[in-house]
């Protein structure tokens, strides 16, 4: 850490280099890697040890006895350790390893959800809710006949927490929120909302999709109950997902599916349990990919998260600024605290033209509803143009976003 | 627009000539745009959610009408290259009989670059309005009285 803030700022052109795609060329030009909220790209140390794991001691996990089992269950768990330190829980026992963000949410609410919830309760979400963070929660409530209540926002973007207070009741059983938003970048205030639903005798899911890569994340000191998160978003690979839970409730949860691995003995007549976390993680888990997250958050850890995070900002303002400026263009998503996500329609040019034209320039960013049609109903407009930014990202690229933008405006126009 | 004496392979070989005329994308991007808005707007009561085209992105409204034995489409888009593409597709396939516009394999779209150009998830879009301007040609050849050879 002192070495860390001793240091200035970071060395882009280095870190790039570690980005073997960032070579690449896309129709003649070099690629500008503007989908860091979709997906980021992976460091060469991260696809080396994915080739590592299947040169060297492909296994199964946790059963074998022989060497090459024991070398890649011990490299596996030491993601889970890595995992623990990463958003500080009290213990490794309490970080399940599942598919992704959208199965960890899946996982609460078919095993807690179906176990707690009750006609009449009721659930609140948020308007700015990604779909996997919607759609559980009504096939839950449509199951039991419970009630989704949904926070507003205001126009900038922001959670409207006068309107939350009102909502949370004697029958709010769940509060399921998104710590930062993928399409308006927002950064919710998950401490007090938790605070306020703890009050209120509710339980707390953050969905971390977004926000594990930027922020620093202590599930202790947010207080949540569930904390969901994916590997891919971090520079790690695709396939992987962290669902963190309180250790009183996830012992409380019934399992989530049956299979090897989550038992503990079965015979026909009764099956026991395994104990945490493996009571979650039935079959064969994605191996590889798991041991190559730990590289990814060792990445991320010598690259100085705080660094990253400046960095980020430095160009989110920068963006900001240059955008700005393009007439006809409007910026989606206001709130004074954001991660480097930002998303913007022009007047009279569909976002999907747009996107077109700045791939016709190699340029990647995403276009549509990003998986959250609620939140572009209740700004009235069909999609947006959404570019993000990771460590490897430069303000010339973004120079090169706002020229890709000028020449689109001009064609279409 | 609608070439009638024209075959549906002499309009689709026109308009692989006309793309070969061009040296970069950003032409030919701009020749589809320009097809984009060149195309006449659709009539708000065709736009209709019977008339949307899924799997775009953006909305493609597609309507036909049968005259004579031949089939006439007409659609728009909110997105502007999709328009042109349609605009194409409008040329090469309105006008036609059901059989005729059943048996094209509408080659030319691949020859002028359009399916490796568009990501997939948007030539599907594409694909989704032939396979769209395709159901119509069926349905009208059915409702013609004769049935389709392959059934």
């Amino acid at each position: 850490m002192p070495s860390a803030a001793i240091q200035k700022n970071l060395d882009i052109a280095a870190i790039r280099e570690q980005f073997p795609v960032l070579n690449r060329e896309v129709k003649g030009r070099p690629l500008v890697y503007f989908d860091n909220a979709a997906t980021s790209q992976k460091p060469q140390e991260v696809i080396d040890a994915l080739v590592n794991y299947y040169s060297n001691y492909n296994a199964n996990i946790h059963r074998g006895i022989h060497t090459l089992a024991e070398e890649a269950t011990a490299a596996f768990e030491e993601t889970r350790d890595a995992v623990q330190q990463f958003i500080h829980s009290p213990s490794r026992e309490q970080i399940i390893f599942t598919r992704g963000t959208t199965e960890g949410i899946n996982l609460v609410a078919y095993t807690w959800g179906r176990q707690n919830i009750k006609s009449g309760d009721e659930i609140i979400i948020s308007a700015m809710e990604h779909h996997s963070n919607i759609v559980p929660w009504q096939i839950l409530c449509e199951e039991k006949g419970a009630i989704l209540k949904i926070i507003p926002i205001n126009d900038a973007g922001e959670l409207l927490m006068d309107a939350y207070r009102k909502l949370l009741g004697p029958r709010t059983k769940l509060v399921s929120v998104v710590h930062a938003s993928n399409v308006l970048g927002t950064i919710n205030p998950v401490k007090q909302i938790i605070e306020l639903a703890h009050a209120a005798g509710a339980v707390v899911l953050v969905d971390g999709a977004q926000s594990a890569v930027h922020m620093d994340i202590d599930v202790q000191e947010m207080d949540c109950d569930f904390f969901a998160f994916s590997a891919h978003k971090i520079y790690g690979p695709t396939g992987v997902g962290i669902l963190y839970g309180k250790k009183k409730i996830l012992e409380s949860m019934p399992v989530f599916m049956g299979g090897g691995e989550m038992i503990k003995e079965v015979t026909f007549a009764k099956t026991t349990y395994n104990d945490l976390p493996y009571k979650f993680e039935a079959g064969t888990p994605n191996i590889a990919d798991t041991i190559a997250f730990k590289t990814a958050l060792q990445f991320l850890k010598n690259t100085g998260k705080e660094k990253i995070r400046k960095h980020e900002h430095e160009l989110l303002l920068y963006a900001t600024n240059r955008l700005e400026q393009i007439p006809g263009l409007r910026i989606i998503g206001r709130a004074r605290e954001k991660v480097s996500v930002i998303s913007f329609v022009i007047e009279n040019a569909h976002p999907q033209d747009i996107g077109i034209l700045l791939d016709n320039r190699g340029i990647a960013v995403r276009t549509g509803h990003h998986c959250a049609e609620p939140l572009m109903q209740r700004f009235n407009i069909p999609g947006t143009i959404r570019a993000s930014f990771a460590v490897y990202n430069t303000k010339e690229e973004v120079d090169e976003l706002v020229s890709g933008l000028q020449k689109a405006i001009k064609m279409l126009s | 627009m609608i070439s009638e004496e024209r075959t549906i392979a002499e309009t689709a070989k026109e308009i692989v000539e006309e793309f070969a005329l061009f040296d970069s994308w950003d032409d030919k991007y701009e020749y589809i745009i320009d097809l984009g808005k060149k195309l006449p707007p659709l009539e708000d009561k065709f736009k209709l959610d019977e008339n949307k085209v899924k799997g775009c992105q953006s909305t493609v409204w597609l309507a036909s009408d049968f005259k004579d034995g031949k089939v006439f489409f007409k659609a728009d888009s909110d997105a502007m290259i999709v328009k042109g593409l349609i605009s194409m597709l409008i040329r090469v396939l309105s006008g036609h009989s059901p059989d005729e516009i059943l048996n094209d394999k509408l080659g030319f779209i691949q020859e002028i670059g359009m399916t490796t150009h568009l990501a997939q998830t948007r030539s599907n879009g594409l694909l989704s309005m032939v396979k769209q301007m395709k159901h119509f040609a069926l349905a009208y050849k059915i409702k013609n009285g004769s049935l389709p050879e392959r059934l």
